[in-house]
């Protein structure tokens, strides 16, 4: 590894690890949406090893999500409220289910591929509510009961006085408590282990083959490479990511729903990193927090914020100005997502990290950190 | 000299038309062996059934006494057959660094090895395999340019460093010089010389008599799908069927 990817993970790690303290200058200092950062930062950029290295681009990383965390509450109802067997249990679990789509879907490249992924998601999300509800509780969705048996819970003596017990870590309660940052330091070390995993990854001889593998496919066989179990091994690590990430949600927030696992969710994924930048390190933890911060602000916003925030304009105005305004924010803020998406498409196909570097040019020319500071500030976006 | 590649009754058909008709060909080990012949005489076709591109109707093609017939690519180049294509098939995306190191990877490692932990440049056997032959083919001083900003010239030579870094014991080249210039050309016959004197043997597809005159020790020329003349230089340039099917007056030029 060279320095300056030591300095990238500084400088991640560096921001996750002070979020608490920037969090609240853009009112994101509460543990539930800087856990949110972490964790889809985290599947952002899992699914960026497979889609941003090969080129593959997969619709059904949503089912590994959801698989992962299934297996995070069946872990705390069987086993113990603790969560490191928990996210221990759901990565393996999201690499065994890319491992079986993987084995299917890689036999075609391109959007078949990108079909067979997206039918595979939607066929579990259908499983879910169907003949698989005995695992996944159907609807309502799985949660932590009173009489879960808890073996090692149980053995050890751990038990709650009162009502359902809440997950811990080492004895630590994780959701316990008002403002309990354990949760979110637990996803912001997983978040920066995975980041430094996937640098390795990117700068590996494992990675250029991955490389070579999007850029021509018919040069890698005739030079002697299989390029299929390249492609199975680096889907089933961000499968793995996935699987993963599903555990860190369901050890912040101990139940499990089929919502998890439909296409759209899949597509918030892909848009998470197209957004903030396909193949760039830092681009799909940004784009993940960018998505994540619009969805927790503009999605809270009503008429009356609108009508409160317009009122210094005449009524007339403002009225007809808050009609429009609304239809974007509240339930609409998919609307403000979508025209976000399409103005960074087609005016920055390489995504925030693509105007970053464009901003970075035109203001700092000839500033030596002017890059450093790029990606400082980018994540606080 | 034994040899090293022995083809003998190659078929194939497309619909209704023989694209090779009995094609058999002996290449000594250590020689470099070209096949000419007129447009459509199917030459690239009997390399593609060489390397697994695609499967002969009938007939065998033993390489070092294993046979090649019905292979997969990957593990055909792994036996030792290198391929430079008609059009360069590069990593167009890559640096031209990452993209001889890749087949020097592929040599060292196999057909598939996730190392997924050792960074690709302390790789340093690697690296330097990979240096060597950019340097030998002249491509030293553009190490870290994008591959695709490559003039058409200089992406044949990225090509041929590409099959050298494995080291192949059979290089089969699809015109290597088509469309140069006349001394880019030349610095890729005195290339092609050095790396002989290291032991490679070599079946060249060309159509510039001039490189074919000044490299190959024999010579098989093909017209329709069939071997029609084989020989040492002289004889084919004193073939009468050859000179009815192909030469012509290009013979008499050089």
């Amino acid at each position: 590894m060279r320095s300056t990817d030591y300095l990238m993970i500084l400088i991640f790690a560096a921001v996750m690890l002070t979020m608490p303290l920037w969090g609240p200058l853009i009112d994101a200092g509460y543990p539930d949406i800087m856990q949110r950062f972490a964790v889809f930062g985290l599947i952002a950029v899992g699914f960026n090893l497979l889609f941003g290295l090969t080129g593959y681009l997969s619709f059904g990383h949503a089912a590994f999500l959801g698989v992962g965390s299934y297996t995070a509450v069946w872990s705390f109802k069987l086993f113990t409220m603790d969560v490191i067997p928990a996210i221990i249990a759901s990565t393996i679990m999201g690499g065994v289910v890319a491992l079986i789509l993987g084995f299917v879907a890689l036999r075609r490249s391109g959007i078949y591929f990108s079909i067979l992924t997206l039918a595979f998601a939607q066929m579990m999300y259908s499983l879910a509510y169907s003949v698989l509800t005995p695992l996944t509780n159907g609807e309502t969705g799985l949660q932590l009961a009173l009489d879960d048996p808890r073996i090692i819970d149980r053995a050890m003596g751990i038990n709650p006085e009162s009502g359902l017990p809440s997950t811990s870590f080492l004895g630590f309660g994780v959701t316990s408590g008002d403002n309990n940052l354990l949760g979110y330091w637990i996803c912001a070390v997983i978040a920066i282990l995975g980041f430094y995993i996937a640098l390795r990854i990117n700068r590996s001889s494992f990675g250029i083959m991955l490389r070579g593998i999007k850029s021509n496919q018919t040069r890698m066989s005739y030079t002697g490479l299989s390029a299929r179990p390249y492609l199975i091994t680096v889907f089933v690590i961000s499968g793995m990511y996935a699987g993963l990430a599903g555990g860190l949600l369901a050890a912040v927030d101990p139940l499990a729903g089929a919502e998890r696992m439909y296409w759209t969710a899949s597509g918030e994924i892909v848009l998470m990193t197209i957004l903030g930048g396909v193949g760039t390190m830092f681009g799909p933890i940004l784009g993940a927090g960018i998505i994540k911060w619009l969805e927790a602000k503009l999605s809270t916003f009503n008429e009356s914020v609108v009508e409160h925030a317009l009122a210094f304009l005449p009524d007339s105005i403002e009225h007809s100005i808050s009609v429009v305004v609304s239809k974007f924010v509240g339930e609409g803020w998919h609307l403000s997502l979508g025209i976000i998406f399409m103005l960074i498409v087609i005016f920055l196909p390489g995504g925030v990290m693509e105007g970053l570097q464009r901003l970075t040019r035109l203001v700092g020319f000839g500033k030596k950190h002017s890059q450093g500071d790029a990606a400082v500030r980018a994540p606080a976006e | 000299m034994s040899a090293i590649l022995s083809v003998s009754g190659i078929n194939k058909s497309f619909g209704g038309l023989k694209a090779l008709n009995d094609v058999n060909l002996q290449v000594e080990e250590n020689s470099i062996h070209a096949i000419i012949g007129p447009n459509g005489a199917g030459k690239s076709t009997f390399l593609n059934a060489l390397i697994g591109r695609l499967i002969p109707d009938s007939g065998t093609a033993t390489f070092l006494g294993k046979s090649l017939i019905g292979q997969q690519p990957q593990a055909i180049n792994q036996m030792g057959v290198s391929r430079v294509f008609q059009t360069p098939e590069i990593f167009g995306e890559l640096s031209l660094l990452e993209n001889v190191m890749i087949p020097a990877l592929a040599h060292a490692d196999g057909a598939f090895k996730a190392n997924w932990w050792t960074n690709l440049h302390d790789r340093k056997s690697v690296r330097e395999a990979a240096e060597r032959e950019l340097h030998d083919v002249g491509l030293e001083s553009k190490m870290y340019e994008i591959a695709d900003n490559l003039s058409r010239g200089d992406k044949r030579r990225l090509e041929l460093a590409m099959c050298l870094s494995q080291d192949p014991k059979l290089l089969l080249l699809d015109e290597p010089t088509a469309g140069m210039s006349r001394a880019d050309t030349n610095e890729i016959i005195e290339v092609l010389k050095t790396i002989h004197a290291k032991g490679m043997t070599k079946v060249i597809i060309e159509h510039d008599m001039h490189v074919v005159f000044s490299l190959a020790s024999r010579i098989s020329c093909m017209a329709q799908g069939h071997v029609i003349e084989e020989g040492t230089p002289d004889e084919i340039r004193n073939s009468p069927k050859v000179r009815e099917a192909y030469l012509g007056d290009e013979a008499d030029e050089h």
